[in-house]
């Protein structure tokens, strides 16, 4: 019997490599992803493990609840004394102590004067100082040149020195949101980082007491300790010496402690990143089994003869089943080697692509677990043979008495207990979307079972579903191709559970690609609406990565011709009563005239004792028109009254709440504004106008001028990106269902070999008898399409409805989009046809018809 | 019928009827049929097309199910078996040789042969395999595909395969139907011989009255029942009572 089973497996190699290539592909995604994301993490455990100390001495993580006071306002840190440092190192236990001064928001200006790193990975600023790591090395080393001493000097680590186009020597000019908004500084050297790779983080290294400038007001202290334990100490003594000498709201963190915090941080983010990855996987191997069901089951009937002649030898049941399942077994097996092995390649490619986005891993090797090869393994064998359960059994059903006959129909499960258990498995898919939709704990996972069990519902109901599709294909297939047309139809039409099963494995991947159009159209045309109401005037001047910027901006570019009023706004983090409030202060008039904001309630404020709220921010607070309330610019100032006089919509530009600019009068708040609003005069070519301005803003980098078309696009860019990459990786199960058509084609080819040798001995010619595959082809992928992209517009619908009430209020249904998958199904209809119909047209007619 | 008092049959059937379809589309292939296929010898089962003689074998060799009536095989009734029992019945006690050869196209004809013992998980008894591939001429011919042997080496293979596990009774259905006439005489004299040589029981269906004439035994079925039975047969009076079966 495994001779058999073996010999059947070698002969039929080639219809098994398109089933075993389904496994392949999913097997790849699924050990890619593990791959990629496991190579993520060592990366991470490196820069951890580079630049984690012995114990770390920084404000306490909960401040709130050990000092009983009030929150600090974000963004000023908590500092140690620079006598602290002292006292820590002269402990017995400590070996040395550095105090450290760190800091976000310090940007480095490529030398081409683009903005280095941009919105990928963070910059990060500190002080140079060689304190060891956990390891005992320095974490940061001196590559070339020297350390930063002074405080026009500043040095970077090597990629991004390199990137940025700098050498040691250059110029570089530094951008922050401090009170120097602009500065350059001499390379003087770069920095290698002992944890290996930085994943595309910048360093921006400067001596001590520069740092201590831009991050924490030129007090001469710092953000936290690394302390280094002497020989012998643990980590643990050693933090319990050091904790005595701490003020309250500081600890002393062991540096198992901290890189145990930062690992389950980035776990989270991975793990995010691994489930999405391997829900694409998921599809992949879904549509991927759909394949295997469908060969394995013609397979089956094309050997039910030689099932049965085992049977009428004395093969029991069980043997039968379990020689097919065999076969599964092996094809599961070979594929899921070929699989892990490609998914190194796939990893390679995620790499790239994540490259693209800043995550610079170049510099870790590929990392594969034993776990990823267990789940490769276990997933592809089980996926097979699972996928080949039901043809198995159906084989074993083969009566004995079928080698005496000609023809032999395998025994069919009823199409009524078919439609039965769809019809359960829709409703059970409906009702867990609704559920999914409406709240549940795990909504994504519910939503996503919810989908798969409508999609499994209407695959299996695809042979009653469709009868309609291909009545219509029919008429228009006679019309069109005459009888080659007819022939091709009835094709199509003869084997319904072949035919649907394969359109099912495209119908999942076009329902998927259908669902996410309709949410990105959906997204993309609520963001229009919404930009179309908020944008404020017609060209906005602002930050790329919100710093403010120098208020002579917003006097320049009133000079511009054309340019009819400018409205500068400044940010201001104030007090209103008792909460912290999210202001703009700018001039009213101005606000008024190019802004104009949109008053649900009450009035434009007129005076600086008069201030508007957003909405929400008003609820949240329970103001109203009316109110009278205290209004401080800063924490700490000493506040005015103010009356709330208006209520208006929030809009992207405007929350929070808006003030005159002459409440900041005498507050020591520096003008600094982080958007300009400008109006043109009527009649001004906008486009034109951008252009001015730009160059009048040229000697400003990162301060963008937008206008609201590009604002606009500036929006939808990010949203394509992204439903780009998840066509990306729909793509993959797309390519599986195209594979699932030639093999199903070719595999009806051979099955149909006498009767193609008739239809050319009685006259149908080469050309015609490959249009008619093709045609079966088309037909098969259209039905896919009709299915998918129905079930697509609903899935898409219901999504969008139920986040209607979160910004996405518009369902925009991109019709063009959806007739261009209709005319690529075709395409790929015809496509996976080609080898399909080559074979038939070269098949000898004698032989044909003599074969049996 | 007329039926000496003998041993115990190799295989028999009473009251046999097996019909096709339901109510208006009813087909009665067999109609009450009763026959003893005595151990040791060679018997044809002969008749016009739509008699119901394959029917007949099918039933007999527990590859379809009779609607009423008895088939008894070595002494079991195979009414009261399981589907289990039936395979084992199939695998240890019956051997089948059919029109279309059906050879298992991917192995060798050595492994075609030894196909019944590898499905039981028997090791072949050396000393029977070279007797049985003896008998059929194949020793040089076994590491051959069946695509690269005639016809009548095809067949012959599979005589040896229904053989080689060394059955209570072989089931031929048209052994000679698609063989020319110097094969087919091959193909007879070799189950003749293991009926004499071997000591084997083998029953035939034919409709070739030259392959009956290799027989001990022919019996006559027409409509579903045994209407005639000759013993030692001639192609001749084959022929001559198959002529009057048609003309009745």
């Amino acid at each position: 019997m495994r001779t058999v089973t073996w010999r059947t497996l070698v002969a039929r190699k080639v219809r098994l490599l398109l089933s075993g290539l389904a496994i392949v592909l999913g097997v790849a995604f699924v050990a890619g992803s593990f791959i990629f994301t496991d190579t993520i993490q060592r990366s991470f455990d490196g820069i951890v493990d580079g630049s984690v100390p012995d114990v770390t001495v920084r404000a306490d993580a909960d401040p709130v609840e050990s000092r009983g006071g009030p929150v600090p306002p974000a963004g000023v840190p908590q500092t140690l004394d620079a006598a602290l440092v002292e006292q820590v190192a002269a402990l017995p236990e400590v070996e040395r102590a550095d105090g450290t001064v760190d800091g976000f928001g310090l940007f480095v200006v490529r030398a081409d004067g683009r903005l280095l790193g941009g919105a990928g990975a963070p910059t990060l600023t500190f002080n140079f100082s060689d304190a060891p790591n956990m390891l005992g090395q320095p974490s940061i080393s001196v590559a070339e040149g020297r350390e930063p001493r002074t405080e026009d000097e500043v040095a970077l680590d090597v990629r991004s020195a390199e990137q940025a186009g700098y050498v040691v020597g250059d110029t570089v000019t530094l951008l922050s949101a401090g009170p120097v908004p602009q500065q350059e500084a001499t390379l003087v050297g770069t920095v290698e980082f002992a944890g290996g790779g930085l994943a595309g983080v910048t360093l921006v290294v400067l001596d001590t007491a520069t740092a201590q400038d831009v991050f924490l007001g030129g007090e001469r202290v710092f953000t936290s300790i690394s302390v280094a334990g002497a020989p012998g100490v643990g980590q643990a003594e050693l933090a319990r010496a050091v904790e005595t000498l701490l003020p309250s709201g500081f600890e002393a963190a062991t540096g198992d402690d901290v890189a145990a915090e930062i690992q389950g941080l980035i776990g989270t983010a991975l793990d995010f990143l691994t489930t999405f990855l391997l829900v694409f996987g998921a599809i992949a191997l879904v549509v991927g089994t759909f394949l295997i069901v469908n060969t394995f089951s013609i397979l089956v009937a094309q050997r039910s003869r030689e099932l049965a002649l085992l049977r009428a030898l004395g093969a029991s049941r069980g043997q039968v089943t379990r020689s097919v399942l065999a076969e599964a077994f092996v094809v599961g097996l070979l594929g899921s080697t070929v699989g892990l092995l490609l998914g190194f390649g796939l990893a390679a490619g995620l790499r790239l692509l994540f490259a693209t986005f800043g995550l610079d891993l170049e510099s870790t090797p590929l990392v594969l677990r034993p776990r990823t090869a267990v789940v490769a393994y276990v997933v592809g064998v089980l996926v097979t043979m699972v996928a080949a359960y039901a043809p198995a059994r159906r084989a074993s059903r083969v009566p004995p008495v079928a080698a005496m006959r000609d023809e032999v129909a395998l025994p069919e499960t009823s199409v009524r207990r078919r439609t039965v258990v769809a019809a359960v498995l829709a409703l059970l898919g409906a009702g867990l979307l609704a559920w999914g939709l409406g709240g549940a704990s795990n909504a994504v996972l519910t939503v996503g079972l919810g989908v798969l069990a409508v999609l499994l519902g209407v695959a299996l109901a695809a042979p009653v579903l469709s009868r309609p599709v291909l009545a219509v294909l029919g008429r228009v297939y006679a019309r069109l191709f005459g009888a080659v047309g007819r022939l091709a139809w009835q094709n199509a039409r003869r084997q319904p559970r072949r035919t649907a099963a394969t359109a099912s494995a495209l119908m999942i991947g076009l329902s998927l690609v259908t669902t996410m159009s309709i949410i990105g159209a959906s997204v993309n045309a609520s963001i229009e609406r919404t930009v179309r109401a908020d944008f404020p005037g017609d060209l906005v001047i602002s930050n790329a990565v919100g710093i403010p910027f120098s208020s002579s901006v917003a006097d320049d570019v009133a000079q511009v011709p054309g340019v009819e009023r400018v409205a500068a706004l400044q940010a201001v983090s104030g007090r209103l009563g008792e909460d912290g409030l999210p202001a703009l202060a700018g001039d009213l008039d101005d606000v008024e005239a190019v802004v104009a904001p949109d008053y649900v309630e009450g009035r434009a404020p007129r005076t600086a004792e008069e201030v508007v709220l957003d909405t929400d921010y008003a609820e949240d607070v329970a103001l109203e028109v009316g109110s009278t309330v205290v209004f401080a610019a800063a924490e700490g100032l000493e506040g005015v009254e103010v009356s709330v006089v208006g209520l208006y919509e929030p809009s992207q530009a405007l929350q929070g709440g808006l003030v005159s600019r002459e409440l900041l009068d005498g507050s020591g708040i520096a003008r600094q504004d982080a958007f300009v609003a400008v109006r043109a005069f009527e009649g001004v070519d906008v486009r034109e106008l951008d252009r001015a301005v730009e160059e009048v803003v040229a000697d400003v980098p990162t301060v963008t001028v937008q206008d609201r078309e590009e604002f606009t696009e500036g929006q939808r860019d990010r949203i394509d990106q992204l439903l780009l990459l998840i066509y990306a990786l729909l793509g993959l199960a797309l390519v599986i269902a195209i594979l699932g058509i030639v093999n199903t084609l070719a595999l009806s080819v051979v099955e149909r070999t006498r009767e193609v040798g008739l239809l050319r001995a009685i006259g149908l010619s080469r050309r015609q008898l490959r249009r008619m595959v093709r045609l079966e082809s088309v037909a098969i992928a259209l039905l896919g399409a009709a299915l998918g992209i129905g079930t697509g517009l609903g899935f898409g619908t219901v999504l969008q409805r139920s986040v209607a009430d979160q910004g996405v209020e518009v369902l925009a249904i991109p019709w063009t989009q959806l007739a261009l998958y209709v005319l690529a199904a075709v395409v790929v209809g015809v496509l996976a046809a080609v080898l399909p119909a080559r074979r038939a047209a070269r098949l000898d007619v004698l032989r044909a018809i003599g074969s049996t | 019928m007329s039926q000496t008092a003998e041993p115990t049959p190799a295989a028999s059937v009473r009251d046999l009827v097996r019909t096709y379809g339901t109510a208006d589309a009813e087909v009665r292939a067999l109609d009450g049929v009763d026959l003893d296929v005595r151990a040791g010898e060679f018997t044809a089962v002969m008749g016009p097309s739509g008699s119901g003689k394959s029917t007949l074998m099918h039933c007999m060799a527990a590859l379809d199910a009779p609607t009423s009536g008895t088939v008894t095989v070595g002494g079991q009734e195979l009414g009261r078996m399981r589907d289990k029992d039936l395979t084992l019945l199939r695998r240890d006690r019956i051997g089948f040789v059919f029109q279309s050869f059906n050879l298992v196209p991917t192995l060798t004809a050595e492994e075609n042969i030894l196909l019944p013992l590898s499905i039981a998980g028997r090791r072949p008894d050396d000393g029977w395999f070279e007797t049985v591939v003896a008998a059929v001429g194949l020793a040089d011919r076994l590491g051959h595909r069946p695509n690269e042997m005639s016809g009548g080496q095809q067949q012959r293979v599979a005589c040896a395969r229904a053989l080689v596990s060394r059955p209570d009774i072989v089931f031929a259905d048209e052994p000679t139907g698609n063989l020319d006439s110097v094969s087919g005489a091959e193909v007879l004299g070799f189950l003749r011989r293991s009926v004499d040589e071997l000591g084997q029981t083998v029953v035939m269906v034919t409709h070739d009255p030259v392959a009956a004439g290799y027989t001990d035994r022919v019996v006559f079925l027409a409509d579903g029942r045994v209407v005639d039975e000759l013993r030692g047969p001639t192609a001749a009076s084959v022929a001559d009572r198959m002529t009057a079966l048609q003309t009745r």
